[in-house]
This record gives C-alpha cells, structure tokens and sequence, in this order.
C-alpha cells in the first residue's frame, strides 16, 4: 500500500508547480510572460508552443517512469522478463523526440528570422553605451544624454545600438524584449515596437543580465512607455539646456557644484560641467531614481549618495566620497540643486 | 638496474600513510579521489548554502557582495572541477580494471600522477579564500572582466593556474583510461561486451582529450593577457572578448556531458540489476552516447545567443541543439524499457537511478525549451538556466553517482550502507532537489537574473527565494543522514559475499573488497553480461588458482607525488616568483628521470 | 609462464602496446592544442591594423599612430597619406631552419633503425646529430624573435605579435622538450646497461614525438610563413 500512495503523492506534487508556472504571475515587473512590444510577443509565441510541448513531455515521462516502477516492483512469484531490446521500439521511440524537436524548430526558425529584421525607417535610434555600472543612453540626432532611465513612444519602433565601454553588459526589459548583449570592441543592435496600448505612467525595468562585476545586482535601468504626444513633450523638455536656478538656495547649489570636482566627470548642459565619465546630470531633477535605480530620486537619497557613494552601491570609486571633502549642508545644497534639473 | 645513486630507492613500507602517498593501486587511487571529491562536493555545499542564505530574503545582509561574487563562481568552479568530477574519477578508477578484468590500469604511476595534481590544484583554487580573495568573475570568467584593469587582485590567477593544473591531472587520467579500456580488456571482452559504465568512461576520456587543449589555450591567452602584456581578450590592445566565449564553450559544453555520462553510465548499471533483467536497447545507449558526445562539439554557440551571432549560425546552433535531445530521448526509453518487465527491487541504489531519470528528463526538456534562440533571449542568464543546469547536474549526475555509491559500496568495502538510513537520505535529497531547484524555474519566468547577491522585495521573487533556500537546507540535512550511514556502515564487520545484487559485471566476480591483485585468475567473457551468462549456461566459475602463483603488482613510487609537487610550484610562479616556476621544473625533471628508471618489476 | 606480470607487459586487447598507444592519443589531443592557437592567429591575422604586419601592407597615416619607432621605420610614404609597411616575415632565412628540422627527421629516423637493429654505436650517433638539429633550428628561431623584437614585434606590439610568438613559442618550447628528452635517452644510454632490452621502443616513442613536432612545424611554416606570400 505505502508504495502506491508515495508515487501518487509524488505525482501530485509534480504536477503542481507545473500549474504554477504556467499561471506564473504576470504582474511581476520583470515577468517574462507578460510582453508589451512586437519583440516579446514573437518570443512568446514561440514559449508557449514550447511550454505546452514540455509540460506534455514532463507529464507523459514523468507518468511512465511512475506507473513501470509500480507495475513491476518485485511480488512474490514474480519473474523478471528476459529480453535485450526491440527495434521497432527502438525505432518509434526515436522518431517521437525527432517529431517534438521539429514541432519546435520551425517556429523557433521563424521567429529568428522575425527578429533579424532590420529596424525600419523612421525608428528612433538610442546609442546605449554599458558602464560598470549604470547604462548611458544617447538619443542620436537630438543631442540628448541621459542615464538609467528613458523613455520611448508607443507603437513606434525603437531601435538601440548597444557598445561597452568596459566589460561585457546585457541589455534586457523582459516585457519589451529579450536580452542582447553589451561587448566592448562590438556594437550590437535590438529594436522593438512597443504595442499602442503599451503606454502607461508605470517604468518597464530592466536589468543588466550580464555579470559585470562587484555591483552586478545594482545595474537596473527604466524604460517609460510614453503616448507619442508624452514622447514629444519629454524630449522638448530633456533638450532644453541650462536650467536657471529659480531661488537663492539652488543658485547657491549651483556655485557649490560648478568649483567642485564634479564638474571633472558629470555634465550638466549650459554650464561648465562637461565631464563625460559619470552620468549626464544635465536633467536629473526629472528621474525618478538614482545610482542606476537602486534608490529614489529624492534630497535624502541624493545627500546619502554624494555623501558615500560606495557605501550605497558597492565598488563605485570613481566618484569620491565627498562627506570626506564636504560639510552636509553643502551636500546638501547640492542635492537641491541638482533635484531642480528638471 | 637502476642504481641507488640515480635513483631513490623504491618505498619499503606498505601501511599508514606513507603506503597511501606512494600507492599506485587503481583501487586506492579510486578511493582517495572519491574521498576527496566528496569532501569538496560538501565545501561545494557549504558555498551553496551561503549563497542560498544571503537570497532567501530581498536585499539580504548576510554576506557582502565581494564574497558572494565569489561564492557563486567557485561554487560552480568546486562542484564540477572537485566534485562531481573526481567523484566521476573515483567511480572509473576503482571499477573500471575490475569491470574489464584487468589488475590494474594500463599506467598506475600515471594514474597516481593524475590524482595528486588534481589535489595539488584543487587545493589551489580552494586557499585562494584565504589567500587574498577566491576568483570573482564566474567559473565561466568572461573577458574583459577578468583582465588586469578590471580584476587587479590575485583572484583570477587563482583561477587560471588552478584550472590549469586540474586540466593536466584530468588530462593525465582521461589518457590513462582511454588506453586502459581500448588495450586491457579481459579476454572475450570485445568492444560491444562492455558494460555501458565502461563506454560512457571511454566517451569521456575522448571527450576531456579533445576538450581540455582549447582550455589550456583560453587560459593561456588570459594568462599572458594578464601577466605578460598580450591582449587577446581585450578589445582596448586589439582583442576581441568573444575569442574566449568560442574557446571556453568549445570546452565548456563537452564539459556537460563529461559530467553527466558518468551518471548515464552508472544508472545503466543499476537499473538492469535491480530490474533482474538485461539493459534494453544496450547498442541504442551505447551508440546515442556517441552521438551525444559527437553533438556536444558543435553546440557550444547556444551559450552565446544573445552575443549578436547572426540569423544564421542562430539557426544552426538551434538545430543541431536540439538535435542533441533526439539521442538522449532515446536513452531515456531505453531505461524506462529496462524497467518494463522486471522484478524491481527498490535498494536506494534503485530509488536513487528512478530518481535521476524522473529528474535528469525535467533538466533535459528545460534544455531543450532554451535551445530556441529566441525563447533563450528571455531565459538566458536568469535563474531559468540555474533550474536547468542543477536539474541535470544534481539532479541527474549526483543521482547517478548516490546510485552508484549504494550499489558499489559493498564492492569497495565488503560492508553495506543501511537501507532505512539510505532511503531517509533519498528521500529528503529527492524532496529538497525539488523544493530548491524547480521554484528557479519560476524565479527566471518572473525575471530574475543570476548572480545578482541582492534584490529588491515587489519584484515577485520573495517567496520562491525563500523555498529554494529551505531546499538547500533540506539538501543538507540529507547529506548528513548520507554520512551518518556512511560512518555506521564502516563500523560494521565486513559481511558482504561477492555479488551481493546477483550483478552481471565482472567486478561482482572477485571477492569484496577484491584483493590488491583484483583477480586470482582473469576471469575469461562470454557475453555481454558475463556472470548472467555463466550463470544461465552452466559455466562455473574458475577453480581458484594455485596458491603458490605469485602475482607481480609494480611497486609503489612516490615519484608521482614528487613530479605533483613539481607542477604545483610551477603552476605559483606566475602569481609569485618565477623561481619558484624554475625550481619546479627542476623538481619535474629529476621526477621524470627517477620514474624512468625506476623498476616497475 | 608462472608470473602474471601486472601491467605493462601483458598481450594488449589491441596487440599494440599500452605506451605507444598512449603516445598517439596524446599526439591527437596536441593536434587541437595548436590548432587552437593556429586558429587564434587567422582570427586576428585578417584584422590587424597597425605594423608590424607579416607580409608587406600599405597603410593610412592612421595606423601608425602610437606604433614603436622600430615598426614604422619599416613603413615609407608612398604619397597620399598612404605608407607602405614592409612585412616582417624573413622567408629564406625560415626556410633554412624548416630544412634543419626536416633534416632532423631524417636523422631521428636512423637513430630508430640503429636502436632496432642493435647498433648502439649509430643510434647514438643519429641520436646526437638529431638533437644538434633540433638545437639548430632553436638557435634560428631564438634569432628570428631577436631580429622581430628589433623591429619592433613583441607580445605587446600587435595581435600579430601576440599570437605569433605564442604559437611559433610553444613549438619552440616543443622542440626543446624533444631535444632534452632525446638527451636524456642519449645520457642512460651511456649507463653500463644502456636502455635496456626495450631501446628500440624508448627510441620509436621519442621519435613519434619528434615527427609530430616536425609536421606541426611544417603546417605552421605553409600556414604562417607561405601562404601569405
């Protein structure tokens, strides 16, 4: 009896995750399952062809593999069948996997070809250079530069040449597309179409998926699907260059900032902060995280970064630790500042 | 004659450990790299649960990011160079000679040779911990990040020397094993007479020989990208970082499959004896692990999908992917057949090789589902590819080789591991595979990358990380029950008779454990499962001999030791002095000419 | 026969012998080890951009940007911004150390015939002539890395320098093992027992090596040195 229970249970416990995945929640923000653009929507395709024939697979080995050990397990009176083999078994059993491997290879084929398309035309083109560890995006023919987030408008295509400037990086919003990857000395390109429907005020994330050392794991970025009028009015926005303080204590801010030493890595458009080392800070007021989307962009997190930013974000020593350099009232006279780049 | 002035005189003693550092008896040889394969699966273990602690809970605080940066390579780097691997040598060293019916391997210094260089790197790689800092960049260590600029510490020097070092030792053994098995066979044993175990050995030495040179070359390239001003790898001098992708995965995917095959082997060994019945479709396992092995060469692109290879080599390296899961469907339904018909005696042995296809089928259809190109761009370098590769590797070879522990164990003992502690062992190590592994399915569906050591709660990713780390637990918990049975069976009287399972293998033909000679008399094949077919056609065995023979064995040497050491220290001088390098190729030297010399008579 | 021998000396599955066996393999596995870094050397052969380059190349003014005095010394203006750079690859002079080693064959195939045919006296000697080649040919290639470090060709330089010196190095580095393990076998055979009863086998097996590494040689000098010609 207790060997006919123990596989059964064993079954049902099988079978369960099995169901799980296949209702793997789509509202998690990084959920492979849930695509928003013409990219993600040929690979899942293809996942779902894919999935069914592996659940179907698992099931039927799985069933087989419980129901032989339990059939056969020794009786008394019981004796084991001689024999050595069986070609026609032989022969069925080798065209079953060869039947499934086609069932999968033809859509898999046709969605390499989809997915190979050049980028048409009019796509905006975004030139996104990987750093240890944040991601740079440049927005070609526009002039404009930004860090870790973007944005980008519903129902046109969107097209990104992806370079490194240090070690290997991936680029990869799973809603929006598959991963591709960043490698110095290469440029690859990826380009999607993110559905009409796609916009929405919530950022798509992504992360980088390649291990690109100490600060890995801290290597998000945001991508904002945006009505094509939103589109409009941010790249106006981001275009604009010196945003002149608008009171004393963001001016004060700005004195601080400009005789620092930040000006030698960071830009900041309109004024003499031409670094190109760090992040463009010409606009990060409108971001709405910092240190690649590990904190929010607000004054505390802003004062803790400047502050430390190793502390925050491991392995960042490019940039100093300023609370070594600075009082806090001056860190933060600098946080307001920058939070007033909108 | 070798005088006493060219040569050491040969070892006197034959106990303690003296008899142990100068042995070069295949069985002894055997028992040390299972020994020391086992004890780094559970550093291997060890690691894993740290890592596995510092996830199970967003933005974990339980170790910081530098150590778990290492933690996650040289988990990977312990487990298949330390463990899986030398538990996988351990296995063909003691058993192979005996399942051929040879008395030994067909180079026994050799063979010692080989097992001291993998302790000398094995060791290595492991004090690199303590030593400044273990490798950092993954066990796959793509360039550039393993460069000078990006990686300044010793780190990755740790990892190139020692990888080198394991190479030749696996080089040495997968050349030794290859001879041993093509020329040492009993008489009667043709090459279709061997037991599966025995072919999966020989597909895995032709597997390391070809393999392991475009390694040494890889790390060769790092090696002097690092140390003496080349830059192959990196992009800055002119080098591309992909030539190391090309070259580590022409390695890296044959690699897979020397860690599986052994499994492959062992539970093609198990199934039939606990079935009572003869392996289904022998030449159908036989020859789908050649195609396997034959395959493996030309799909080491489907780890570089998402590098930017074009439409077309997209497409080949799908197909001939996929093509692989024909061959290893086929093996699958050969064992499911073996089954059919049978009288199944459930040992652990058998709960363990039910277990590995039940486990190794789910990591193989994983396989297949991201042997799709496009279907790889959303599963690559997620915790998807962790659930496949820990399903096919724990989950198929550790089966494999528990199977192989339970059903050997008396062989190599004369003592057996207990039943009811064996089957509390399987079945919390069935339960916590399960309970750890198959949630990172549903951790790489929602988007959660590898090697990341923290992440944020709301992303989705909470509850599984929390299972998979109870299931690592549970994986603990078992191996402990694991060494209590081991412990409580060595303290037992040693009771085992020859062929306790009615086994149809020659090494059930001598006594347990067998005598350091192996055989009294070669024992002569007639079939393919030869103590069946005695059995059934009424040959009794071989009257033993007369008790006067004296069988020769070689004497032992602690050349091998000497010429391991030798490549130990030239394998520190890069990281150190190059004296040291110098003076270790002086120690080699005079090894090479003792062990030349030295009478093996 | 009384004694079962262990190892070694058994009737093998296949009737060739353990070592000689083990020698081929390992031959096989060597094959891939220098086809990996042959391979590594076409891959960057076709992309290089700055001198020293193998075989005469013009060039723009760009390339010889941050390029060592040595190396654009070899590089003249022809006009129009171009330069034309001289190759590095000194043909004849290679030829002569690819006959020194070819020779060196010949030779190691008569220090086998006297190890088989009991002629101690002309294995010896075939056996010292094959290692002076060998030195020989050393000597051309330590001559041929000084002459290349002079123009400017190091590890450093370029990828051409990088994956030349690591291939045509570790066939020198081949070559001196061959040479030390013939000098070994040399030195024992001077020992009151000579190699023993086995010589003409220690003899082959040095020789199966030492061919391998001619014909290693003889693919690298078609593939490096005359193909691009």
């Amino acid at each position: 009896m207790l060997i006919v229970r123990r596989p059964v249970r064993r079954l049902l416990v099988a079978l369960l995750p099995l169901l799980a995945l296949a209702a793997a929640a789509c509202s998690d923000p990084m959920t492979t399952t849930d695509p928003q653009s013409d990219f993600a929507d040929t690979v899942h395709g293809v996942y779902q062809i894919v999935t069914i024939l592996a659940a179907i697979v698992f099931v039927a080995v799985l069933a087989l593999t419980l129901i032989l050990a339990i059939v056969f397990h020794e009786r008394p009176g019981r004796r084991a069948q001689q024999f050595h083999g069986n070609s026609k078994l032989e022969v069925v059993w080798t065209i079953i996997p060869v039947a499934i491997v086609t069932v999968i290879a033809i859509p898999t084929f046709r969605a390499i070809a989809d997915t190979t398309d050049p980028a048409p035309d009019d796509a905006i083109t975004i030139a996104v250079t990987g750093h240890q560890w944040w991601f740079e995006f440049e927005y070609e023919g526009t002039g404009l530069v930004t860090a870790n987030e973007i944005h980008i408008p519903a129902g046109r295509a969107t097209s990104f040449l992806l370079r490194s400037d240090d070690v290997i990086h991936s680029f990869w919003v799973p809603q929006l597309a598959g991963k591709v990857d960043l490698i110095p000395g290469h440029e690859n390109e990826l380009w999607f179409t993110p559905h009409e429907n796609a916009a929405r005020p919530e950022p798509y994330l992504g992360q980088c998926a390649e291990f690109c050392g100490l600060s890995h794991a801290n290597m998000r970025f945001r991508v904002y699907v945006d009505t094509p009028q939103n589109f409009s009015a941010w790249i106006e926005a981001q275009q604009a260059s010196r945003i002149a303080p608008a009171n004393e204590a963001t001016a004060a801010g700005e004195t601080l900032f400009l005789s620092s030493s930040c000006v030698g890595c960071h830009t900041v458009k309109g004024t003499a902060a031409a670094g190109s080392i760090g992040p463009d800070l010409s606009h990060i007021g409108s971001r709405s995280t910092i240190a690649s989307g590990i904190m929010d962009n607000d004054r505390e997190s802003l004062i803790r970064w400047i502050s430390n930013p190793d502390r925050e974000k491991p392995g960042v020593v490019l940039m100093p630790a300023f609370e070594s350099q600075m009082t806090q009232e001056q860190i933060a006279s600098i946080a307001d500042y920058l939070l007033s780049l909108q | 004659m070798a005088t006493a002035v060219e040569t050491l005189a040969p070892p006197a003693t034959q106990s303690g450990i003296w008899s142990w550092i100068t042995t070069i008896d295949h069985k002894r040889i055997g028992a040390l790299y299972a020994i020391t394969g086992f004890i780094f699966f559970l550093v291997g273990g060890v690691e894993a649960l740290l890592i596995r602690a510092q996830l199970a809970v967003p933005n974990g605080d339980v170790i910081d990011p530098e150590l778990f940066n290492q933690l996650f390579g040289v988990h990977a780097l312990t487990m298949i160079f330390l463990a899986v691997m030398p538990m996988g040598a351990g296995f063909f060293n003691y058993m192979i000679p005996l399942m051929i019916g040879a008395r030994d391997v067909a180079f026994p210094r050799l063979n010692a040779l080989s097992y001291w260089i993998f302790l000398g790197g094995a060791l290595l790689l492991t004090s690199s911990f303590i030593f400044g800092g273990a490798p950092d960049a993954g066990w796959f260590a793509y360039a550039p990040l393993t460069s000078e600029q990006f990686s300044p510490g010793r780190n990755m020097d740790f990892y190139v020397l020692g990888i080198l070092m394991l190479g030749v030792s696996s080089m040495a053994a997968a050349l030794n094993f290859a001879v041993t098995i093509i020329n040492m066979r009993a008489p009667g044993m043709s090459l279709l007479r061997m037991p599966v175990f025995v072919w999966m050995t020989l597909i895995i030495s032709a597997l390391l020989i070809l393999a392991l040179p475009p390694l040494t070359v890889a790390l060769l390239q790092l090696l002097f990208d690092r140390h003496y001003e080349t830059s192959f790898l990196s992009p800055g001098g002119g080098g591309d970082p992909l030539l190391w992708q090309h070259l580590f995965w022409v390695f890296g995917h044959p690699e897979v499959y020397i860690l599986i095959l052994p499994a492959m082997g062992i539970v093609s060994e198990t199934l039939p004896v606990f079935s009572r019945k003869p392996l289904f479709g022998y030449s159908a396992i036989v020859f789908s692990g050649m195609a396997i092995a034959f395959l493996g060469w030309a799909v080491w692109s489907h780890h570089m999908y998402t590098t930017g290879l074009g439409p077309v080599q997209k497409s080949i390296f799908a197909g001939t992917t996929m093509t692989i899961g024909v061959p290893t469907g086929i093996k699958i339904f050969n064992w499911l057949a073996t089954m059919y018909g049978g009288s199944i005696r459930f040992t652990t042995s058998m709960y363990f090789a039910v277990a590995f296809i039940a486990l190794f089928t789910i990591g193989g259809i994983s396989g297949v589902m991201h042997a799709s190109p496009p279907i790889d761009t959303q599963q690559q370098d997620t915790y998807w590819i962790v659930a496949h590769i820990h399903y096919v590797l724990v989950g198929g070879a550790l089966m494999g080789i528990f199977s192989g522990i339970y059903y050997w164990f008396p062989k190599m003992t004369g003592r057996f591991l207990g039943e009811g502690l064996g089957q509390v062992h399987f079945w919390l190590m069935f339960i916590g595979i399960n309970l750890t592994f198959f949630p990172m399915h549903f951790l790489g569906t929602a988007g959660m990358p590898r090697r990341i050591y923290t992440y944020d709660s709301g992303m989705g990713w909470d509850f599984w990380n929390m299972v998979a780390t109870i299931g690592a637990l549970v994986i603990g918990v078992s191996l402990l029950v694991f060494i209590a049975n081991f412990f409580r069976a060595m303290g037992q009287k040693p009771t085992a008779p020859n062929n306790p399972w009615d086994a149809a293998t020659l090494e059930w033909a001598t006594t347990s454990p067998p005598p350091e000679h192996d055989f009294d008399l070669i024992p002569i094949v007639r079939g393919r499962d030869p103590l069946w077919f005695d059995r059934d056609h009424g040959h009794a065995p071989a009257a033993a001999p007369d008790s006067a023979v004296h069988i020769h064995l070689p004497p032992p040497s602690y050349y091998p030791m000497m010429m391991a050491v030798g490549v130990l220290l030239l394998a520190v001088g890069p990281m150190t002095h190059l004296v040291l390098t110098a003076f270790g190729a002086v120690v080699i030297a005079y090894s090479v000419w003792g062990w030349a010399l030295e009478p093996t008579d | 026969m009384a004694q079962a021998s262990a190892v070694e000396h058994h009737p093998t599955s296949t009737g060739t012998d353990n070592r000689k066996l083990l020698w081929w393999i390992f031959l096989g596995s060597e094959c891939l080890f220098f086809g990996s870094l042959l391979a590594t050397y076409l891959i960057f052969k076709g992309s290089l951009a700055i001198p020293p380059f193998p075989t005469d190349r013009i060039v723009d003014a760009a390339a010889l940007v941050g390029v060592s005095d040595a190396a654009r010394e070899a590089c003249h203006s022809i006009g129009n911004n171009l330069f034309e750079c001289e190759g590095i690859l000194d043909v004849p002079v290679t030829s002569q150390s690819t006959f020194v080693l070819l020779m060196s064959s010949v030779t190691m195939v008569l220090a086998v015939y006297g190890a088989q045919n009991n002629r101690l006296k002309m294995m010896k000697l075939w056996l010292l002539a094959t290692m002076l080649l060998g030195l020989a040919f050393l000597g051309y290639q330590v001559f041929e890395f000084t002459t290349f470090g002079n123009e400017g060709l190091n590890l450093s330089s370029n990828q051409f320098g990088a994956s030349f010196f690591m291939l045509t190095g570790f066939h020198g580095t081949h070559v001196a093992v061959g040479v030390l393990y013939l000098g070994s076998l040399l030195f024992a055979s001077f020992r009151r027992s000579g190699l023993g009863p086995e010589a003409g086998f220690h003899i082959e097996s040095a020789g199966l090596y030492w061919h391998f590494v001619d014909v290693v040689w003889i693919v690298l000098f078609t593939v490096l040195y005359l193909i691009p010609a």
